[in-house]
Formats: structure tokens, C-alpha cells, sequence
């Protein structure tokens, strides 16, 4: 970071010492301070409205028996402590959901960070032409519009989808994917992977550019080999960005809605029914209670998975 | 880099071949399947390719399906929240990097503490307090959650760290104002960031799926991603043609702008693993 003289003098300061006008410098102006709050007021407002309040209305309402009823008089309802959690924790169909969201964390993560390292890994020095276009290729279906997605994938992998002709032309079975339950978990999976791939690439392109060519070359003078570069030298440096990788896709994971919801409806049998779908259902469904203590769980889960891994992948010194 | 053999070269190419064509399929069969007439789906649901290029869904998607209405609605809402985003983010990031203030270490941990509360955690009380607003069913309901994206904020208050002090000091002493100061010295200087900023608010509000389906009740409100969902549901009386017409629409104008603006697009999410 970059400091100026003034701040220099204020940080390193004791506060008895302080020549006067410090603390005016420390603490900005009075004029300064209205004019940062002013230009803050728009985003705080938002911020406020639409997420730190119904933050804490999502947990107050998880503690109390609201139902859809309720939604246009939400304070007319009666609290239930923590009733609402020990119900949906001991409810089937919640189980079945966290079961299924730690079953997409458990496959997708690994599978979509491996494909990005190696992409990254490929295009920051395995190539000389056409870098761009790869890495604008695996990019692509990041930005892609999920409703879009869905319908393609929809179509493609319907039981006598152009997918299954090219597989029957092959002489290769053609699966199920939408409407058996192991079928139709691979084809979420599959989505899930070919939607963050192009994340974990890009942030390990960026971790990549930060480690210096100098100590290839000297690890090539001392003749260390290709594989033996990548596990010594480049993995054990790219660890702060591993870390980041890990996190952000665990978190997306967990969160995991889109997919199932619009491919399969969390179906069939509830086989692709994730913790956010269940908490959409179950609004749906009038359950307002059940929802939101559902979804105060998931934001545990959340929290605590990603403070785990911070602990366990932080660098070690 | 003199160490990269041809034949390990050639491994990478096939690899990155390989991987591309894969992450590319859907758009194969997005192109050509909304090309395919209503009988062909019919008669033969499996073929990559159309028996010739029809455009008879793509007519039928604006002249008998409102996606006209909807195109547009995505269009006001993802214009107001490019503004919104670049205006109100630079703003904040502002205030948060180069004000001093009480209180500014307290609002900016809170702001990353919120980007991993889940969505679905948020949508039933945002929904009760946009009911209590009297604005169901209304774009300003859809537009408003996605007006300052705390990842825009956070974006503009990195940009802003490398805008010199030195430079709004000077402006200061010279007298000019702190809405000049921020206007003229600071704004100029941030121009990759805003364009990160107008990229991702484009892509956030282009794509919002969730919240739009929650508050549009009535077709004259449907965005474009909100009418192709709510056809889908309908697939029994709605044909593929129609429903992959309507995917090529939502995605030219992102795959457009990305082809023109990718480096913004990479920026964003790059973005997020700066420290």
C-alpha cells in the first residue's frame, strides 16, 4: 500500500506525543468525514435494504413459525426458538439435500480446480500460439446466462438428444441423463464443472504470472525435470492461490442452486435436490419457517468450511 | 521457455483442443438447434444440424412470445445498473480508500462478510420488504438489489488504492470542492476500473435469474432470462426450437461484448483474488 507523508506521521505517532492538528489529520477533517459518509449513503442504503436487514430477518424469522401467510404482516408470528432447526435437522428431506450438496462440493471442486490448474498451467507455458483463443474458449461458460445453459443442456442430453444419436452412432449406451438419479447427477456434476472451470483457470493464470521465471531456469540448470519443477516449485508457490481457489469454489458449491433447480428440478427422486434447492422448495411450498432456518443453516455451513480451510491451507510461517 | 519440446508442445495442443471442443459443444448445438424447424424436433430431436437454416423461431419468438417486451425489460435493467454500479461504486471505493474517517474499518469487513451470505438466504426477506415497499411486479423492484454490487465497491476501492494521495491533496489546496476533487482528479484516473465495474454490474444484472422470477409477476415485467425459464416450464406446448432461439438471444449480447471487451471480463473475476 502506498503511504502518503501524512499518514506516515499519524501511524507511527503515539498519542501523547502528537503535535496539534494530528488527530484532525488522523481522523480526517469533520468535512471530510461528512463528505465520505454522503458518498458512501447510496451504496449503504442498498447494502442495508436489500442485505444486512434481511440478513437478520432471515435469522430472526428461522426462529419463529412464519409461513406464507404471514408475509404481508411478518411481526404477527409466534417464536419457536430453535424448534425450527432441530425439526428440519431431524426432517428427511433436509438430510437428503445436505447429503446430496457435500456429494457436489465432494466432486465438483476437485474435478474443476484440476481442469483449471492444467489449463492455466498449459497456456502460462506450455504453448506459443493462440493462448488467447484457449483461454477465452474455457472462459466462455462463466458468463453464460444459466437459464440459457439449462435449456441447451436440456436439449442436448434429452434421451434421443443430438448427445445420445452421436453416442448410438458410436455404438457407445445411451444414458438417461435427465431422469435416472445416477445419470442425472453426473449431468449436474458436468454442468456445475464446465460453469467454474474457467474461474479456477483464470485465478491460477493470475497466481502463476507472480512466479518468477528465474527459478525455473535455475531448477532446470540443476536439472530438475517437468514434473518434478511442478510439484517443488510451482504448487508449493501457488499455494495462497490454491487456498483462495479452494474456498471460493467450496463456497459456490455449497451454495449450489441453479444446476439442479433448472436441469432437473432436483430430481429424479430427489437425487440433485441441493440445500439451497430444498430452501426454495420449501418456500414455495408456504414453509417460510422452515426455509429460513434452512438457509441460516447453509450459511453456517458456509462460514465454517471456509473459516476449516482457511486454518488448514494458510501458509504455514 | 527454451525448455518446451515440440513433442510436449503437442501434448498441450491436443489437450487444450480437446478441452475447448468440449467447453464449446453447447454453443454448437445452441446455434444450430435454434435453426431447426418445429417438424424436424419432431421427426428427428437428435440431429446436430438443421436440414436448412429457418428462421421461423426467431420470428415467433418476437412476434407471437413478448420476448420483444422482455429483451427490453433486460435491456433498462441492466442499463440503470451499469450506471448505478459505476457511479455508486466509484463513490463508495472512494470514500472507503482515500477518506478518513471514523467508522471506515468498520463498513468494509462487513461488505466481504456479506459476499458469502447465500442468495437463498436473502430473497424471501428482501421479497417481504420490497411487498412492504409497495413495488412487487415493477422493474425499479427488480433493478434496486443489483444497483451497488459489493463486489463493485470492492473492485473500485482496489483502483482506487493506486490513485496517489498527492494528487486530491494538491487539488484540495488549490480549493477545489470534494464533489471536483472526485469528479475530476479521482474519476479520470480509475477508467479500467470503472469499465471492470460496468462489465460485471452488465453480466450480474444481465444473468440474475432468481430474484427477477421472485418479484415478475406479469408478462409486461418479465425479463429476458425470466420469459425463457418460464417458457421451459411450459415444454410440453413450447418446442425446443423456440426455447433455443430464445437461449441464442440472451447470449449474443454477452458473447458479443465479451468477444469486444474480454480483458474486463477477466478483470472481474481476477478482481476477486486480489488482496
Amino acid at each position: 500500500m502506498s503511504t502518503s507523508a501524512t499518514r506516515t506521521v499519524v501511524t507511527s505517532g503515539a498519542p501523547a506525543r502528537r503535535p496539534r492538528g494530528a488527530r484532525k489529520v488522523h481522523e480526517g477533517s469533520r468535512a471530510e468525514a461528512t463528505t465520505a459518509w454522503l458518498f458512501l449513503a447510496p451504496f449503504l442504503a442498498i447494502f442495508l435494504l436489500f442485505t444486512g436487514i434481511p440478513a437478520v430477518l432471515a435469522i430472526s424469522a428461522s426462529l419463529t413459525d412464519i409461513s406464507a401467510r404471514d408475509i404481508r404482516d411478518p411481526f404477527n408470528v409466534n417464536f419457536t426458538g430453535i424448534q425450527g432447526f432441530i425439526d428440519i435437522i431431524n426432517n428427511p428431506g433436509f438430510q437428503g439435500a445436505f447429503l446430496n450438496t457435500v456429494m457436489f462440493v465432494v466432486i465438483c471442486v476437485p474435478i474443476s480446480m484440476a481442469l483449471g490448474l492444467g489449463l492455466a498451467l498449459m497456456l502460462n507455458n506450455g504453448i506459443r500460439r493462440l493462448k488467447n483463443f484457449f483461454r477465452a474458449a474455457a472462459y466462455v461458460p462463466v458468463i453464460t446466462n444459466i437459464v440459457a445453459a439449462a435449456v441447451i443442456w436440456q436439449y442436448a442430453f434429452s434421451i434421443t438428444g443430438p448427445v445420445n444419436t452421436t453416442l448410438g452412432d458410436l455404438g457407445l449406451p445411451e444414458p438417461n441423463w435427465l431422469g435416472e438419479p445416477g445419470w442425472a447427477v453426473t449431468t449436474v456434476v458436468m454442468m456445475g464443472v464446465w460453469r467454474t472451470t474457467g474461474t479456477c483457470m483464470i485465478l491460477f493464470l493470475a497466481g502463476l504470472q507472480a512466479v518468477p521465471e528465474e527459478i525455473y531456469e535455475a531448477a532446470s540448470t540443476d536439472g530438475a525435470g517437468a514434473w518434478r519443477r511442478l510439484w517443488s516449485i510451482t504448487l508449493p508457490l501457488l499455494r495462497p492461490t490454491t487456498l483462495l481457489v479452494t474456498v471460493l469454489q467450496t463456497v459456490s458449491f455449497l451454495n449450489i442452486f441453479e444446476e439442479p433447480y433448472l436441469l432437473t428440478k432436483g430430481g429424479p427422486l430427489g437425487s440433485t435436490k441441493s440445500i439451497a434447492v430444498w430452501v426454495y422448495e420449501q418456500f414455495g411450498f408456504g414453509n417460510v419457517s422452515a426455509s429460513m432456518a434452512g438457509s441460516v443453516l447453509l450459511l453456517l455451513l458456509v462460514g465454517i468450511v471456509a473459516i476449516v480451510q482457511f486454518r488448514i491451507l494458510r501458509p504455514k510461517h | 521457455m527454451k525448455t518446451l519440446s515440440p513433442t510436449r508442445q503437442a501434448l498441450n495442443y491436443t489437450a487444450l483442443t480437446v478441452i475447448t471442443v468440449f467447453m464449446l459443444l453447447p454453443f454448437v448445438w445452441v446455434f444450430f438447434g435454434s435453426f431447426k424447424t418445429q417438424a424436424e424436433f419432431l421427426g428427428n430431436l437428435g440431429a446436430w444440424f438443421p436440414e436448412s437454416f429457418q428462421i421461423d423461431n426467431y420470428i415467433q419468438l418476437f412476434a407471437d412470445r413478448g420476448f420483444g417486451t422482455y429483451m427490453l425489460n433486460s435491456v433498462v435493467v441492466s442499463g440503470v445498473a451499469i450506471v448505478g454500479n459505476v457511479l455508486f461504486s466509484a463513490m463508495a471505493g472512494y470514500a472507503l480508500a482515500k477518506l478518513r474517517f471514523r467508522g471506515r474499518g468498520f463498513v468494509f469487513p462487513l461488505v466481504i462478510a456479506s459476499m458469502i451470505v447465500p442468495y437463498v438466504a436473502l430473497f424471501v426477506p428482501q421479497f417481504v420488504i420490497v411487498v412492504q415497499m409497495g413495488l412487487v411486479n415493477s422493474l425499479i423492484a427488480i433493478i434496486l438489489p443489483v444497483l451497488v454490487l459489493p463486489l463493485c465497491v470492492f473492485i473500485m476501492r482496489q483502483f482506487a488504492h493506486g490513485v496517489p494521495f498527492e494528487l486530491m491533496e494538491a487539488a484540495r489546496l488549490d480549493g477545489a470542492g470534494e464533489g471536483k476533487i472526485f469528479f475530476r482528479v479521482f474519476l479520470p484516473l480509475t477508467g479500467p476500473g470503472l469499465a471492470t465495474v460496468a462489465i460485471l454490474s452488465f453480466l450480474t444484472s444481465w444473468n440474475n435469474f432468481l430474484w427477477p422470477l421472485v418479484v415478475a409477476q406479469s408478462q409486461d415485467t418479465y425479463t429476458a432470462p425470466v420469459g425463457l425459464s418460464v417458457a421451459s416450464q411450459a415444454s410440453n406446448t413450447v418446442s425446443f426450437g423456440l426455447l433455443l432461439a430464445g437461449a441464442m438471444v440472451v447470449l449474443l449480447p454477452i458473447l458479443i461484448l465479451f468477444l469486444f471487451l474480454q480483458k474486463y471480463f477477466i478483470q472481474g473475476v481476477a478482481a476477486t483474488g486480489l488482496k
